[in-house]
């Protein structure tokens, strides 16, 4: 029984949490270089040429030069907090994967009896394979996931603070004071845009949730569009791309909460911001595009969607978005800091108030 | 006692330059702000100074041009023909119509690709960077014109004293006729992208407000004067080297805002395209270069000639003594002069708006320090 459950509750999480560790790391170096060259093609030009085919080994050439480069810290600079800062920053982005489904229940069954079947007898594979969510295509399945989610991600924006902050120089301060204020404005904005498929769906489960929509035969995004919107943009303003990049905007602050930051540490909060881009389309994925679903998930006519792998849907709609993220940021300029204050507390907050309001009605009065 | 910190500050101070990529060269603005709210700003001019006005003391009229050319390195077609309008004037040479003809179509090209070069600037600092490359597109048209032409992209010696050095090369007309083709549906892109953007009106509307009686009390000229609203235009009022023979109107704003110098300049790209069409249709054959005598000793005296550079009012004030060289030259840059305003412009706005307001100047410090 030890066995049993040494396997399926340390070792197959711990392999999973490696696998996804180590399949996002390379998605978000290879997402720097989509969007490079998704960018270069807005712009009629052809972004990245020379390092491998069409530029496809940039991202480890770059990764290559952000290691080599000197790592400076300023003199007058908090040290403790400015070497905690990218970290800070860095492992939500990371952790709230524990909690996305990227395959339903049961998707990895097939493989686990495959790979186990040597070694064990039939009976304890079939503990192994039935205990928790060892079989999901998911780390892990909590009944509070979305808050968890929420709670976790909020922290990477700290780093953000610290970092402006310890750097004890004056344009990272004004990115640091920036960032909090454009935190308090989306913050709520976001929260309240997510109530609307919590109400539908009845849990916070994102495994649950995606089977809700599975169950009511659509995805959230035709009962929801206006929280679907809501919460786009308010991820966008969540991990601090253009148009709301303000507490980095170059051109204004030069770089803003990062102007002292060189080397590996630099990496760190650019990798952070496109691990928080992926963990925003993931989750609008999950809420809004029926996760893993393909589309029309009960209609027979449509069933010869369910041939493609559930995992590749999901990517296929994350990548999507990511796409759009890109697109966006090709196209529009940037808010300023109030501006964004003034959208965020009198457009997206009654906006999405009245929306929880309107769907909550609909479901007390017709359902 | 606790040692007072930056975060106990009421006012900071920051410098705003010379390094830092919105001030489009080696201005340096010293803020001093509340929160991001900005209370003053000073301007510390002169990272750039080179001495043109002394230097061409010691040279005479031909070798000064290539000085003036330089001083506004991003319309150097307009800075030397300023001067070069002056020395024909003190030396009272005749330009044939080919010349001129030549030269105005080739300063229009000019204004356009440095009003290019501040639109794909200025949105690049409120952060629309694909407008940027748009424009750097249609710019390097120009530029290869300029070097078909002039043997160089920027840091062209143009025109000459009397004329122009050579004539038009072969399949030059054309280009230029297929530039000006294109070029009405390449703006239309770039107005796409900005002109009706929400986030593009809510960043520059309102922002940078100059009335029109306050733009004629700092002396601006140019598109930061005529976004006021008033008409004033060089080539229009006091017509020079052959431009009372186009038509073209002279676009002005309502508000005096970020916005309105905005549309202004898009409007005098298409105007100038239109001069630039009205002279690919009529320009005549014909010498390119007048008499010009091989020592030019213009009459003692004292002339200012003004051109309309794509900044504003460029004047140039020469005195002669009678000599081979100029006693005394003094440039009215017109950036220079609209410099000053930017510390009456940014009180009270936030940082965000000061790249803005910088941008919206359109400065070059090559003309400013000089």
């Amino acid at each position: 029984m030890d066995s049993v459950f040494i396997i399926s509750y340390v070792v197959i999480p711990l392999l999973k949490i490696a696998v996804i560790v180590l399949i996002l790391s390379g998605a978000i170096a290879y997402l720097t270089l989509l969007e490079r060259k998704v960018i270069a093609h807005i712009q009629v030009r052809l972004g990245p040429m020379r390092v491998g085919w069409h530029g496809l080994l940039q991202p480890i050439a770059d990764g290559l030069k952000f290691i080599l480069k000197e790592d400076i810290v300023p003199s007058r600079a908090d040290a403790l907090v400015f070497t905690l800062a990218p970290i800070i920053s860095l492992v939500p982005a990371f952790v709230v994967f524990s909690v996305i489904p990227f395959g339903p229940p049961g998707m990895l069954e097939g493989v686990l009896r495959w790979a186990l079947s040597p070694f064990f007898s039939p009976e304890t594979v079939q503990s192994i394979v039935e205990s928790g969510s060892v079989s999901g295509g998911f780390v892990t399945d909590i009944n509070i996931a979305v808050l968890f989610v929420l709670s976790v991600s909020s922290v990477g924006i700290l780093g953000i603070i610290l970092a402006g902050w310890a750097s004890n120089s004056k344009y990272p301060l004004l990115g640091a004071l920036r960032s909090s204020a454009q935190m308090v404005s989306y913050e709520v904005a976001l929260g309240f845009s997510i109530i609307g498929v919590l109400l539908i769906a009845r849990s916070l489960s994102l495994v649950e949730i995606v089977q809700k929509q599975q169950q009511d035969q659509l995805w959230y995004i035709f009962v929801q569009p206006v929280a679907f919107v809501l919460f786009f943009i308010c991820g966008m303003a969540e991990t601090n791309r253009l148009p709301f990049d303000l507490p980095e905007a170059e051109t204004e602050l030069v770089g803003g909460f990062h102007t002292e930051y060189s080397g590996f540490r630099f990496a760190l909060f650019f990798m952070a911001e496109y691990a928080s881009m992926i963990t925003a389309s993931a989750m609008a994925t999950t809420l809004f595009l029926g996760g893993w679903l393909p589309p029309f998930p009960s209609v027979p006519a449509f069933s010869f969607l369910h041939l493609v792998p559930p995992v590749i849907w999901f990517l296929l709609k994350v990548f999507l978005l990511l796409y759009i993220f890109i697109w966006v940021r090709g196209t529009l300029p940037r808010f300023r800091f109030d501006q964004l204050m003034k959208y965020g507390w009198k457009v997206f907050f009654p906006v999405a108030l009245g929306n929880v309001l309107v769907s909550a009605g609909v479901l007390l009065r017709f359902i | 006692m606790i040692e007072p910190t930056i975060l106990d500050a009421k006012e900071i101070e920051i410098n705003m330059g010379p390094q830092h990529p919105s001030t489009h060269g080696v201005l340096r603005v010293k803020l001093k702000i509340d929160g991001e709210k900005v209370r003053q700003a000073e301007c510390i001019i002169g990272y750039l100074h080179r001495g043109v006005e002394k230097i061409s003391e010691n040279r005479n009229y031909f070798k000064c041009i290539p000085y003036y050319d330089r001083t506004d390195y991003i319309a150097a077609v307009s800075n030397g023909l300023g001067f070069i309008l002056g020395v024909e004037k003190m030396a009272e040479i005749q330009v044939p119509e080919r010349a001129q003809y030549i030269r105005i179509m080739m300063t229009e090209l000019n204004r356009i690709a440095s009003h290019l070069l501040w639109l794909a600037t200025h949105a690049l600092d409120i952060g629309a960077m694909t407008v940027f490359l748009y424009c750097f597109r249609e710019r390097e048209e120009i530029l290869k014109l300029f070097e078909a032409l002039f043997g160089a992209r920027l840091t062209t010696h143009a025109f000459r004293i009397g004329g122009l050095w050579k004539d038009l090369p072969p399949g030059f007309v054309e280009a230029v006729k297929k530039f000006t083709d294109e070029f009405p549906a390449r703006v239309d892109e770039y107005e796409q992208l900005l002109t009706k953007n929400r986030i593009w009106l809510d960043r520059t509307r309102g922002i940078g407000v100059i009335s029109a009686a306050e733009a004629i009390e700092y002396g601006l000229s140019g598109p930061p004067l005529r976004g006021s609203g008033v008409p004033y235009d060089v080539r229009k009022l006091r017509p020079y080297g052959g431009y009372e023979n186009f038509e073209f109107d002279v676009p002005v704003g309502k508000n005096g805002d970020t916005y309105d110098r905005y549309l202004v300049r898009i409007e005098e790209m298409l105007q100038s395209r239109r001069i630039v069409e009205q002279i690919l249709q009529k320009l005549p054959s014909g010498p390119i270069r007048g008499k010009v005598p091989r020592v030019l000793k213009p009459a003692a005296g004292e002339y200012y000639s003004a051109v309309e550079g794509p900044r504003g009012e460029l004047g140039y004030y020469i005195v002669s003594d009678g000599s081979t060289q100029p006693f005394r030259v003094r440039i009215r840059p017109p950036t220079f002069i609209s410099l000053q305003v930017l510390d009456r412009l940014v009180r009270g706005h936030l940082i965000a708006d000061v790249v803005a307001i910088i941008g919206t100047l359109d400065i070059v410090l090559g003309e400013i320090d000089r």
